[in-house]
């Protein structure tokens, strides 16, 4: 008798002391197929690396619980209507706590709607266009610095080193790069560069000849533009191809992936606006350093992270810290948490906007410039701008 | 060399792709009075067949369009038995609704093995660089295969025996029949030419542009005003319409946005189906 009550004891102290144990669901969709695969699988191995090294760690620590993580996605086939359907069912049938967002400013656009009419919260990464905050939206967050933010620095390099440069806008008809090219073309204007021809092309275009001939006529020496993947490494190809005599290519999104190296010489030159990479070397107040998290996804991936990637792994920070600090699971305590949010992790500092016209826009973070360049062990990206965290010099000219 | 006369060249290069593609589709649609639904799906088909081809064999890509045309054959006589040779003789409908359902299942099928990520084929020809423009090599060779198919084509409907029955089917079926031609062998050979034509126009394709198992859709509607444009049951008379085509989209781009040609090529072919019911090369009576 006396062994069975001390039995009953012991488990029941350690019941009490350990915490329980419970599931948080998050969902969220993933491009498997179609234009948006490359950088939505790039962005899903961060948000599942961070997953996998929580749980490692015995789970999310917050109000004396542990939670486990567990995802539930879907393949949205980058496709807005399938966004639409599968987060409604993902709120209301698999009863996800939290969200992530879909990769791309278009989908992400269709999946907030959903999110907020369910007042669920949405970290939102892989998705940089500012529209979607100005709709008086609650509980959505973006991790991505702005769409604004992206061809600023690509211009502010160029009037340094060549003010008289004549610039070509070449850019995917859709919301995040019609977002950035928008505000880009304003302010090279501004700092007095000549901005030449200006043309959006559709979105899966692959020829690309016409605009090509287009921008030699114009005697255009710098194209910006381009969308995602599978468009901007047509483009460069095709650029390439036809030989097209430029002196700066910045193209959005594409040049960040890893894969841009299989375009061989096309890729040399070319120029990304990123949002982060391994170079960058913030002192994390908060989550791992930047070289334990490229060690760690370089080890379970066996290919370097991309931004995305880093946005997908430090959207799962973000949110980790908030619950920890809401201590649970409460979306109203959790979107309190994440407001008050001021945090530089590996990926650099993250702030959102309270104010009630942009609620939920990045402010707190800054870019980069980075550029495909040869050296010794082959093709490499370099840190090119700023030049404070440069890790080589800016290739200019390329030709 | 001005900007018009490099994008009319491009366009005349890319024109011949369009004209080979809808080669297919008119013969089969002339002949049979089929509208082959299949026609973008073999299209991706031929873009995946050079993919893997190349990917095994590695040599210069223009070769491997002899097996990939071979490929293409077998293929049209296997979905001629599924899905036409049970409704030849029923209403147009029919014919439309069965190659629907055999498109379906081949996007389907494909879907699953390669998804609708997309495809390259890294196989580059040195191009011609003339002032500030060049074309690449692979747009001319491209170019170059569409014609010399065609012409093969060409040749084959009317200097063989076997061209000649085709064209008596077409002519009219029945008294093709009475003069001994069994319409059955014709008309599985003439499905099966249009398929394996649609292939290796996927087949070139691929060797410009990335590609996934749904790119033959856009290339299926080009066919359709290629064909209209053409006349039905005018093979090389599609080759020019998809020529011409190509140099309208090269002459108008430097104008207008390139986002605009769709609505230049769907206005063109309603102002065609209009104007010329038969089609520029179509003939006066039936």
């Amino acid at each position: 008798m006396k062994r069975l009550v001390l039995t009953i004891f012991v488990l029941a102290t350690l019941f009490v002391t350990a915490g329980s144990a419970e599931n948080l669901t998050i969902g969220f969709t993933v491009s498997k197929t179609g234009a948006l695969n490359v950088d939505s699988l790039e962005q899903y191995r961060g948000f599942e690396l961070w997953r996998d090294q929580v749980n490692a760690a015995g789970g999310i620590k917050a109000g004396g619980k542990n939670y486990k993580i567990q995802f539930v996605n879907y393949d949205d086939e980058s496709n807005t209507k399938r966004v639409q359907q599968l987060y409604s069912r993902m709120i209301l049938q698999d009863n996800a706590d939290f969200l992530f967002s879909p990769y791309s400013s278009s989908l992400t656009a269709t999946a907030a709607i959903v999110t907020e009419q369910y007042g669920k919260i949405m970290l939102t990464t892989g998705a940089a266009e500012g529209k979607t905050y100005t709709l008086g939206n609650h509980n959505l967050f973006q991790m991505f610095a702005p769409a604004t933010e992206y061809f600023k620095g690509v211009l502010d390099a160029l009037k340094t080193k060549d003010p008289k440069a004549t610039v070509a806008f070449v850019y995917e008809d859709a919301a995040f790069s019609v977002a950035v090219v928008t505000p880009a073309k304003a302010y090279a204007q501004q700092l007095g560069l000549n901005v030449v021809f200006t043309e959006a092309y559709a979105p899966n275009t692959t020829d690309f000849s016409a605009l090509i001939d287009k921008v030699i006529s114009s005697k255009a020496t710098v194209l910006l533009g381009g969308g995602h993947y599978a468009d901007g490494s047509t483009l460069a190809r095709q650029l390439y191809g036809h030989k097209v005599p430029l002196k700066m290519i910045s193209l959005l999104v594409a040049p960040d992936s890893p894969q841009w190296g299989e375009l061989g010489d096309a890729a040399i030159g070319v120029i990304v606006p990123s949002q982060w990479e391994p170079q960058t070397a913030f002192k994390a107040q908060y989550g791992p350093s930047g070289a334990d998290f490229a060690k760690a996804y370089t080890a379970k991936y066996n290919a370097p992270p991309s931004y995305e990637s880093a946005g997908g792994y430090a959207s799962g920070l973000i949110l980790q810290r908030a619950i920890e600090q809401a201590g649970g699971t409460d979306t109203a305590k959790v979107a309190a948490a994440l407001n008050a949010t001021d945090i530089t992790t590996f990926y650099g500092r993250t702030k959102f906007s309270t104010a009630g016209n942009d609620h939920g826009l990045q402010i707190g973070h800054a870019m980069v410039l980075a550029q495909w360049q040869k050296d010794k062990s082959g093709l490499v990206k370099q840190v090119v701008w700023p030049v404070a965290a440069k890790s080589a010099n800016l290739v200019y000219p390329i030709h | 060399m001005s900007g018009i006369f490099a994008s009319m060249i491009d366009g005349l290069l890319i024109g011949a792709v369009y004209g080979l593609a809808a080669m297919g589709l008119s013969l089969i649609w002339g002949v049979m009075d089929v509208i082959n639904l299949t026609h973008g799906a073999t299209i991706a088909l031929g873009m995946f067949g050079m993919y893997i081809l190349f990917s095994a064999f590695p040599v210069n890509a223009y070769l491997l369009l002899i097996p990939i045309i071979a490929a293409g054959l077998l293929l049209g006589l296997l979905i001629y038995w599924i899905s036409v040779h049970w409704v030849i003789d029923r209403p147009q409908l029919a014919s439309l609704l069965s190659t629907f359902a055999v498109n379906m299942m081949i996007i389907g099928i494909g879907t699953a093995i390669w998804s609708t990520s997309p495809y390259n084929v890294n196989f580059t020809l040195p191009g011609i660089t003339v002032g500030a423009y060049t074309f690449t090599g692979n747009h001319m060779a491209a170019a170059g295969a569409a014609v010399v198919i065609a012409l093969a084509l060409e040749l084959f409907l009317y200097r063989t025996r076997m061209g000649k029955a085709i064209r008596a089917v077409a002519d009219n079926r029945e008294a093709a029949e009475l003069m001994g031609i069994s319409s059955t062998m014709v008309l599985a050979l003439a499905f099966a030419i249009g398929i394996s034509l649609a292939a290796s126009s996927g087949a070139l394709v691929s060797t410009l542009f990335p590609f996934t198992i749904l790119s033959g859709a856009s290339y299926q509607m080009k066919s359709f005003v290629v064909t209209v444009l053409a006349g039905l049951g005018r093979p090389f008379g599609a080759l020019v319409a998809g020529v011409l085509l190509g140099l309208l989209e090269g002459a108008v781009t430097p104008f207008i946005a390139v986002s605009w040609i769709p609505l230049i090529e769907f206005g063109l072919f309603v102002v065609v189906l209009v104007l010329f019911p038969r089609g520029i090369f179509g003939r006066a009576t039936a």
